[in-house]
């Protein structure tokens, strides 16, 4: 089994880094003018014809260009400059949305700077560009060395600086040999001397990666995005026939239409709202996981991780502490619960693990044990500590006149015995119990003057975290299955799995039998997230649908998954899952939104293009929202078209709010918010800008 | 008994019917295209043909051979009437236009049943019985057995066979057109349709006049015209017909039979789902929903606008009467005009052209939907359930999942056969109405070019329902010229034959996955949201389609 390795975290920086970044502050209306330049670059019909409906915007824009020079009009005009608007904001939507992720390279890149490396070639140190490294070559680094490249420790063990990839100001151990060998290019040893071998070729190490990632430079459709972009591309086709079939049923009608008014009807029509910003979401899905710290190494990842229905939680450091915490004292008979708290805590003061700790915060807390013990505090300071040691296995404290001591069962019953003491059965049968349960006993005794007796046990046992089983339940309600996977017997796995609301659990698990739990799952047809961190769970992580990396682990196990949390907290596997759901509600939610729309504008342009004519004075009555002409209304219906893109730029690059809720309340909610809301908004939002158009000189 | 109280008996009789005869007869058809055994009519047929009843076809094979036998059925057909006078049975009919029978034959093979002829004026006998009658049991078993392959991707995993075309058609044929067929023949007689093989007889009539009274196979022909939701009657007059048509209790078992099987298929889906496992019963009873929830709301609205009638002489004849038989009434020609445009079937026992704008502009949207409410014999489940899955892909993003149907991942290969399927048929109509208005020679060939928004309806009820397999005419337009004979023949061609490659490759790839277990997670496909999203769905996206389309031709001249 592997275990995990949680760094202690100070919050700080990382609220830092999130508040740099935030969705407010991206987004200012500022930005809509700083970004209008690149904006305008994006114009170029080469890089545009990847999306077909706002490419679709721009020939229209261009027809509109040549009608408006030919036969100069207001509405020609004032249409036409909209038309160009709207694909205008489409880009500019997607250069704020990468924005954000240049602002973050840049700033990574500063990592990146030229730096030399210490090759050690035969034994000896010979200076050479970082540049030139290649894999398998060995390099010295000492405190205040930049590491050149990605590679592995083999020699030493030193703390090193991450922030520059983490954000993480405090320093890390990396060490050769076990799961903690892996070094990440560009950041800086503070203390001590590593012998690195390299393990990637310069130019394709993480950092240069990360960089790349989150700029989007490679960034390539997901397969849901090609999904949504060939029905965009269909709704397309379809209204183009709609629009170019009118025209001979207007010219039999005895009005047929000018161009400006067909392609306004186009464009109205064919879905500009999710097309101009369904990059944008893509790309702001990127970041928002990059703001949690956690890179995907591809959209797909994370679109992945919106489908997943199982989770594997490591039990360490994900469902439990980590940490085996006090649970519960047990005295032996004879002896007042409080004296055996007082000489537990007593045992313990000199105890500097975790586990110590959490013995005098539960025998010293007031709630638990009142009274007694926090009067000893005093003799304690008397005393002299005997720490805890591997050959002892004991710890405790010598007083003048008392010697206490608290360990493992066989430990402190030979240092009883040894003092003339007797065994107590009815501990033995505690300690038993306890083992059998999963918890770990500690032994409590003291030797008073001569004798030693045995005081009683105090239970130590897996913490499950706080909060977990409302997580577990939400998660449940989203149709996850958790599983805990643990080295632990079936029995305390199962305990805990209990404890914290898991749906299942696979006990005494080797690395084989997880990557067979992924196997097994994936063939039912479910898709499967998990963490890890060791080299002996990359053949799982590679296996998983969706796999994330520790950034403390090993290269190996880097390498194989698909996202690497540079927090190295595997509880957020959880929120992984859910930016990859945001991500695509978001989409769905955007193009109900965009369809819902089109009846509003029908109502807007139809009657506007056939009710003045004889025979079809009828249609006047489709003219609901009343608007003044039939330019102003054309003129009103392409104008909220293309506002309703800048409106929305803050929700794509928020994404919509997500709840953990079932699906079809879920469906509902949403079904509810775009569906019936993008049908009733445009009446409303069409209707205002009338009442503005209508005063433009030449619309009435 | 007041026309509404009699109108809504014969609705609720029909429906009870229906009901009655849902979960036996659905139950039944599931049986007979899972079951494993042969009859020994169909061993030594397959044995004949050489053909392995027991080897499952890949779908591109199974692809291959829907598209083989239609087009051997088009050419069959095309011979037929082109040598028909030198035939048996020929009653003095003259071979058919080269245009013609290439539009006759594609008509009925395509299950459309267009008739830009006037049957008893134009085919023999022995092309009524032996071409059309036998192509009308045809078409409709190789819309099943398509509509039969589809569900089995959806239930089949790993796997890319969708079952054997030949046994799927042959059984559709002779377990459940053929016996149906005899049955309800015999009905047809007993309830007056006329049944000989006699030829066009001349009577003296009461006031001293001669009349010219045709006979023929009709009963026969008339039995599986609406059962196989063809539609093509033996007379130009279609089932308003006296001889074709005669009295109200016919008219409503002819309505019987154009909806039993495309109702009851619902039920053979569910049952199919539900005995593999990959779904249960109520997603089939999900779908028959959907498409209950249209044809009700069409057949209210219908039946409303007719009832309401427009301008004075209607009100005096209490309804708009023009173009309907006194036998049937308001309310049977409402239901009879609902049933046959929303089923792709196309018979008539009334004339729509005749129709109040709305209510002519409703059967016209019937057919425009894609004829799946319930649609044709297979041809309205698949329909439906390609719609449902695109209704799940719109409603699959919105829960935060790649949109799955039955377990089933609607991704990039799937959402483009399903977009291919959606927008074939509005092409198809809205090119070919394009062109039409386009033409300088189309006016003429309609019954109210002075009535502008009518004449292009007439234009644009032509191709609809041509493209959409109805083969219901709007009655107004004179279709026997050589452009509409050969655009409307391209437009059932397609119409049917391109949804059936979208469908078939959607069901290969269906097929291969490996379905998603149904967790909390997973958007319910059985439940009353799910009904509302795909007929919201189905009505936006042909809505928006053809709204234009709808506001120059029925809306202009409703509101006008």
């Amino acid at each position: 089994m592997s275990t995990t390795v949680t760094p202690v975290r100070p919050e700080q920086g990382r609220a830092d880094r999130a508040r740099s970044a935030a969705p407010g502050r991206a987004f200012a209306p500022r930005g809509l003018v700083t970004k209008l330049p690149e904006a305008l670059r994006k114009l170029d019909p080469r890089a545009m014809v990847r999306q077909p409906v706002m490419f679709t915007v721009l020939i229209g824009s261009v027809l509109t260009t040549a009608y408006c020079i030919a036969e100069p009009s207001v509405f020609a005009v004032v249409v036409t400059l909209w038309l160009w608007a709207t694909v205008v904001f489409a880009n500019l939507a997607e250069a704020i949305a990468e924005g954000r992720g240049k602002a973050q390279a840049d700033a990574l890149r500063s990592a990146r700077a030229e730096t030399t490396a210490r090759a050690l070639v035969d034994g000896a140190e010979t200076v050479v560009p970082a540049a030139r490294l290649g894999i398998g070559d060995l390099v010295v680094c000492e405190a205040g060395d930049v590491i050149p490249g990605d590679g592995d420790v083999v020699e030493g063990v030193a703390s090193v600086d991450e922030s520059a990839v983490t954000g993480e100001s405090a320093p890390v151990i990396r060490e050769s040999g076990g799961d903690r060998t892996a070094v990440t290019g560009g950041t800086r040893v503070l203390s001590d001397r590593i012998v690195v071998r390299i393990t990637a070729e310069p130019g394709t190490t993480f950092l240069d990666r990360m960089i790349a990632l989150v700029e989007g430079a490679d960034r390539q459709k997901t397969p849901n995005e090609i999904a949504l972009n060939a029905l965009l591309a269909s709704l397309t086709i379809c209204f183009l026939l709609a629009v170019v079939s009118l025209q001979p049923f207007a010219a039999w009608a005895g009005g047929p239409q000018s161009v400006p008014i067909l392609v306004a009807l186009l464009v109205c029509l064919i879905p500009t709202t999710i097309g101009a910003l369904l990059s944008a979401v893509g790309i702001a899905g990127m970041d928002r996981l990059v703001r949690r710290n956690v890179l995907a190494m591809s959209g797909r990842a994370v679109e992945a991780a919106g489908n997943i229905t199982t989770l594997l939680l490591d039990k360490t450091g994900t469902v439990t502490l980590g940490d085996r915490q006090a649970h519960a004292v047990l005295p032996a008979d004879g002896v007042a619960e409080a004296h055996l708290a007082s000489a537990a805590l007593l045992a313990s003061r000199a105890d500097g693990t975790p586990e110590g700790r959490s013995i005098v915060e539960f025998c010293a807390g007031p709630p638990a044990l009142p009274g007694g013990p926090a009067a000893e505090d005093a003799s304690a300071a008397a005393g002299e500590p005997v720490p805890f040691s591997a050959q002892t296995r004991m710890s405790g404290l010598d007083l003048p006149d008392r010697r206490v001591r608290k360990g493992a069962a066989s430990a402190v019953r030979r240092w009883v015995a040894e003092n003339g003491g007797a065994d107590d059965p009815g501990v033995a049968a505690v300690v038993d119990r306890i083992s059998a349960e999963g918890g770990t006993p500690l032994v409590v005794a003291e030797a008073d003057g001569g004798t030693a007796r045995v005081l009683g046990v105090v239970h130590l046992k897996d913490v499950v975290k706080a909060g977990l089983r409302e997580r577990f339940a939400q998660l449940r309600a989203m149709g996850i299955r958790t599983v805990m996977i643990t080295g632990d017997n079936p029995r305390t796995a199962a305990a805990i799995a209990e404890e914290a609301g898991l749906d299942d659990f696979l006990a005494e698990a080797t690395p084989q039998d997880k990557l067979d739990l992924i196997r097994r799952e994936q063939e039912g047809g479910r898709l499967v997230a998990m963490t890890g961190d060791g080299t002996n769970d990359a053949p799982a992580l590679a296996q998983a649908d969706v796999g994330v990396a520790m950034n403390t682990g090993t290269s190996a196990a880097k390498e194989a998954g698909n996202m690497v949390d540079l927090d190295s907290d595997p509880t957020k596997l959880i929120e992984i899952v859910e930016i990859g759901k945001q991500l695509l509600i978001t989409r769905g939610a955007l193009t109900t939104f965009s369809v819902a729309n089109d009846v509003a504008k029908y109502f807007a342009i139809i009657p506007a293009m056939f009710a003045a004519i004889g025979g079809y004075e009828g249609l006047a009555a489709l003219n609901i929202m009343g608007l003044a002409s039939p330019q102003s209304a054309i003129v009103s219906a392409v104008v909220f078209n293309a506002l309703v893109i800048v409106a929305l730029i803050p929700l794509s690059l928020r994404g919509v709010r997500y709840r953990a809720m079932n699906a079809e309340a879920m469906l509902r909610r949403n079904l509810l918010v775009y569906g019936v809301g993008g049908l009733v908004t445009p009446f409303i939002g069409i209707k205002l800008i009338d009442l503005v158009v209508m005063f433009i000189p030449g619309m009435v | 008994m007041s026309d509404i109280v009699a109108g809504l008996l014969q609705a609720s009789l029909l429906f009870s019917i229906l009901a009655a005869v849902y979960v036996p007869f659905g139950d039944f058809m599931a049986r007979v295209y899972t079951g494993t055994r042969h009859l020994r009519v169909e061993r030594a047929l397959y044995r004949v043909c050489g053909i392995d009843p027991d080897a499952d076809q890949h779908w591109s094979g199974y692809l291959r051979a829907v598209l083989a036998f239609s087009l051997l059925s088009v050419l069959a057909l095309y011979l037929l009437q082109r040598t028909q006078q030198w035939l048996p049975l020929a009653i003095g009919m003259a071979p058919v236009d080269p245009d013609q029978a290439w539009n006759t034959a594609v008509s009925f093979a395509a299950n459309t049943n267009w008739q830009s002829y006037s049957g008893e004026a134009a085919m023999s006998h022995l092309t009524q019985m032996a071409g059309l009658a036998v192509q009308n049991f045809l078409s409709a078993a190789v819309g099943m057995a398509v509509a039969v392959a589809l569900v089995r991707g959806l239930i089949r995993r790993r796997t890319e066979l969708l079952g054997n075309f030949w046994v799927d058609l042959v059984r559709g044929v002779f377990r459940i057109l053929l016996p149906i067929a005899a049955v309800g023949a015999l009905l047809l007689v007993a309830g007056g349709v006329v049944q000989n093989l006699a030829g066009p007889a001349e009577y003296a009539t009461v006031g001293g006049g001669t009349q010219v009274l045709p006979g023929g196979p009709v009963a026969s022909q008339e039995v599986i015209k609406e059962l196989g939701t063809n539609g093509g009657g033996f007379f130009n007059a279609n089932s308003a017909h006296p001889f074709e048509g005669p009295t109200a209790v016919v008219s409503l078992f002819q309505i019987l039979l154009i909806l039993v099987i495309p109702v009851c298929l619902t039920r053979t889906y569910g049952t199919m789902l539900a005995r593999s496992g990959a779904g249960t019963r109520r997603h089939g009873l999900a779908v028959l929903a959907a498409m209950g929830t249209i044809f009700t709301l069409s057949l209210v609205g219908t039946t409303a606008a007719e009832m309401a009638g427009g301008g004075s002489a209607t009100q005096a004849a209490g309804a708009a009467m023009e173009g309907k038989e006194v036998r049937f009434g308001e309310m049977l020609s409402a239901l009879f005009a609902t049933a046959t445009t929303g089923t792709s079937t196309g018979a008539v026992n009334s004339f729509h052209d005749s129709f109040t704008p709305f209510g002519g502009g409703l059967v016209l949207l019937n057919m425009l939907l894609g004829e799946v409410t319930p649609g044709g014999v297979g041809s309205g489940l698949y329909g439906m359930l390609v719609l449902a899955m695109l209704a799940v892909f719109l409603g699959g993003l919105m829960i935060g999942r790649t949109p799955e149907y039955l377990g089933k991942r609607i991704g990039p290969r799937e959402i483009k056969l399903i977009a291919l399927f959606v927008l074939t048929t509005p092409a198809l109509v809205l090119i070919g109405t394009g062109i039409a208005m386009a033409l300088p020679g189309t006016p003429g060939a309609m019954t109210n070019a002075d009535v502008r928004p009518h004449g292009f309806s007439e234009v644009l009820y032509a191709f609809a329902s041509g493209a959409n397999n109805n083969g219901s005419a709007f009655a107004g337009l004179g279709a026997d010229t050589a452009f509409f004979n050969t655009g409307i023949g391209l437009a059932m061609l397609f119409g049917r034959y391109l949804p059936m490659v979208f469908v078939l490759a959607l069901a290969g790839s269906l097929a291969q996955q490996q379905p998603a277990p149904a967790t909390g997670g997973t958007f319910p496909t059985h439940k009353p949201l799910f009904v509302a999203m795909v007929v919201a769905t189905t009505l936006i996206i042909t809505g928006l389609t053809f709204f234009p389309a709808l506001a120059l031709g029925p809306l202009a001249e409703g509101l006008s």
